[in-house]
């Protein structure tokens, strides 16, 4: 949320001072709600994610967890509150209309603008997707509250304020964020930022239903098509288990081959450090880092690739991360778990080749489905 | 046709620093650029109003330094820049911001007339929040559209606007109505480059400078600091990690030596890997 002019602040404390006493208007205000994405009828798992988080928040605050669901009457919308509910919310809020079937701006800002209102919660969480982002700015503009974007951390301290850290200037630093005197706090976050957390047995709990007035003739705003990207794999880059990724290091687009084929060899999906989208050697669905996807495998491979900060941030919450690179200064070995200082493009075919003699019959076949 | 496009001058530098006693952010001697997504977003403009007429307006909230970045825009092609800059935005937040650049662009709509369209970049690359362009379009109660890889069509006539834009599992196409606001996402186009003479026209070009008051701003109360619900509590660098990555020792080894040293190191610390990849063997 760091923006324009924010280059000479007055010291820390200073700002911190600023706190006053809540205004009458906002004492009512409690529980954390997450924003439920649904997207053409399925759950965007980063919605999973922030029940996690918000969770943890709420048993802070000794507050109730709440899952906000907007969408078209029907089965998916109640299947994504049972999903809530398995994910730790209480209680859910639902906006069911026809008009909320694919994602608009005004109606959306309108629903759940009008639910908070109502209901007023103390926390807001959305992810930080093309969907929330798009949401979450036009709801705390209507609302006239903070917003702090693609955070990474978030806390509640002393006094029960949210302490929202994200990343900024590319992600060379990080900064901790207040909304004071505003309410409900609101962020976003960004996709496999924070843990999936574990899915319960529960799928029952309280419903609230809440009618907006809102009819089609009013929304300016047609979707006249939808082009899917389809099961392609790029879809799923930010949730697979095992990433192979390659770097200008790799030098020339034939060699990305490499990767791909070990890639394909360990069931893996593969990515790639931003400059090799930018020379149009792979498209940018398959960019890591900041600006790209943030991933959270088990296992991320980097060939030929720095490490500079902003691809880090995108890698940081893998389990194990390993490097290849020719420099043994590279910064990628500041945050790698294992390194190995050689020429990618000859160790490469070598570790496909191995991989695939270690792989038995069963996953060999499984992996050619 | 009128558009207004919004840009922010930003570090070039990701090497920004703390200060280590006032925890601020130190700019200095960091050469600025133009946010590259605001080009995409400015070449668009200029391409709509190459196509249909009219005239490009562009504008920054900012330091007076921010003038350059302007002057730049202005060699692209621009009819006119406007430089909103006042020491009553300084610590703006993106509500304070987002409101200070609506009022710049209402005011910028009674003196040049209504903006048909007002483009934003996705985001900035120092702030990367890609609230702003949302904030100025529900200050000035616009149809938005963000994440715009494509504009389709534009019927004047009809006031009617078709976009391609992204989402997550897909592209979307919107049809909309004018005005409107959008959010322009990168590589769309490639950018231009500014031709001789709007290099000297630009040179030769008075800049609009704007304070609060200019721009018809009364209520300072909504900006800077004072008007940003958000405040800063804390700025500091990514902690360290205490280890280093653990080097496999490369001496007089073959690629196969190494990759069978780096599969066993992989198993060693992820075991789980080796029984859900369903490996065999005992590396
Ligand atoms: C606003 C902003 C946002 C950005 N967002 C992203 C982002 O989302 N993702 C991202 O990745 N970057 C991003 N970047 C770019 C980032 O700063 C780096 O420029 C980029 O990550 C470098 O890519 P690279 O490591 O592939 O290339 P380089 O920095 O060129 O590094 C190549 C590496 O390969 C090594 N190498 C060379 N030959 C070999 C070989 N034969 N075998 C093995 N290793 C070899 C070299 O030693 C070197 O370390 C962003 C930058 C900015 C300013």
């Amino acid at each position: 949320m760091l923006s324009t002019n924010r280059e000479s602040p007055p010291p820390a404390v200073g700002r911190a001072a600023m706190k006053k006493e809540l205004p009458e208007q906002f004492k009512a205000h409690r529980h954390v709600w997450v924003f439920i994405e649904l997207e053409r009828g399925k759950v965007h798992p980063v919605s999973f994610e922030l029940l996690g988080e918000g969770r943890k928040l709420a048993d802070k605050l000794g507050v109730q967890l709440a899952g906000v669901v907007l969408g078209p009457p029907g089965e998916f919308t109640w299947f994504a509150i049972a999903e809530a509910f398995a994910y730790g919310a209480d209680l859910a809020y639902l906006v069911e209309a026809p008009l909320l079937a694919d994602y608009r701006n005004e109606p959306f800002t309108k629903a759940l603008t009008e639910l908070v209102t109502t209901y007023k919660p103390e926390i807001l969480l959305l992810g930080a997707t093309t969907l929330g982002r798009d949401l979450a700015g036009s709801v705390a503009t209507t609302l006239l509250t903070g917003l702090t974007a693609d955070c990474t951390e978030l806390d509640v301290d002393a006094d029960g304020s949210l302490a929202a850290t994200r990343p900024t200037f590319g992600g060379s630093l990080l900064c901790t964020i207040y909304t004071l005197n505003c309410r409900p706090q609101m962020a976003t976050v960004r996709p496999r930022v924070m843990a999936m957390p574990q899915r319960g047995n529960n799928q029952i709990g309280r419903v609230i239903q809440h009618d907006v007035p809102m009819i089609e003739e009013e929304i300016v705003t047609k979707v006249v098509g939808f082009l899917s990207d389809g099961l392609s794999a790029t879809a799923n880059l930010a949730y697979a288990d095992v990433v192979v990724a390659g770097g200008l290091g790799l030098g020339a687009a034939e060699n990305l081959n490499l990767v791909k084929k070990l890639a394909q060899t360990i069931g893996a999906d593969y990515g790639c450090s931003r400059p090799l989208v930018q020379k149009g050697w792979m498209p940018a669905d398959r960019q890591i880092g900041q600006t790209g996807k943030t991933i959270r495998p088990k296992l991320y491979i980097a060939a030929g690739i720095s490490g500079a900060i902003q691809h880090r941030v995108g890698v940081e919450g893998a389990d194990l991360i390993l490097a290849i690179n020719t420099d043994p200064n590279a910064p990628i070995f500041d945050f790698a778990h294992l390194g190995v200082v050689t020429d990618a493009i000859r160790l490469l075919p070598s570790l496909t080749e191995l991989f695939t003699h270690r792989l038995s019959p069963h996953s060999r076949d499984k992996l050619a489905n | 046709m009128h558009i207004v496009i919004c840009i922010k001058q930003v570090p070039d530098s990701t090497q920004i620093r703390v200060h280590p006693v006032t925890n601020t952010i130190m700019r200095q001697g960091v050469p600025t650029i133009i946010n590259p997504y605001d080009l995409f977003a400015m070449e668009e403009a200029l391409r709509l109003r190459d196509r249909h007429g009219g005239e490009v307006t562009v504008l920054t909230m900012g330091p007076p330094m921010a003038e350059d970045a302007l002057r730049k825009v202005l060699t692209y092609g621009a009819d006119r820049a406007v430089l909103l800059t006042d020491r009553h935005f300084a610590g703006s937040d993106t509500l304070a911001t987002s409101f200070a650049l609506s009022q710049a662009i209402a005011k910028i709509g009674e003196s040049f007339g209504t903006p048909d369209i007002v483009f934003t970049g996705k985001q900035t690359i120092d702030g990367d929040t890609a609230q702003v362009g949302p904030g100025i379009a529900k200050r000035l109660d616009l149809l938005q559209l963000t994440y715009v890889a494509k504009i389709a069509s534009i019927d004047l006539d009809a006031r009617e606007i078709t976009v391609e834009r992204r989402s997550e599992g897909g592209t979307q196409t919107l049809k909309s109505k004018l005005p409107c606001l959008i959010t322009m996402l990168e590589g769309s186009n490639e950018i231009r480059r500014g031709s001789l003479d709007d290099a000297l026209r630009a040179a030769r070009s008075a800049i609009v400078k704007w304070s609060a008051a200019d721009a018809g701003i009364e209520d300072l109360t909504k900006c800077g600091l004072r008007g940003s619900p958000t405040v800063v509590k804390r700025v500091f660098a990514p902690p360290e990690r205490a280890e280093k990555a653990e080097q496999i020792d490369t001496t007089e080894k073959t690629p196969r030596d190494l990759a069978e040293e780096l599969i066993a190191g992989i198993f060693l610390r992820q075991p789980a890997l080796k029984s859900e990849l369903a490996f065999c063997g005992d590396a």
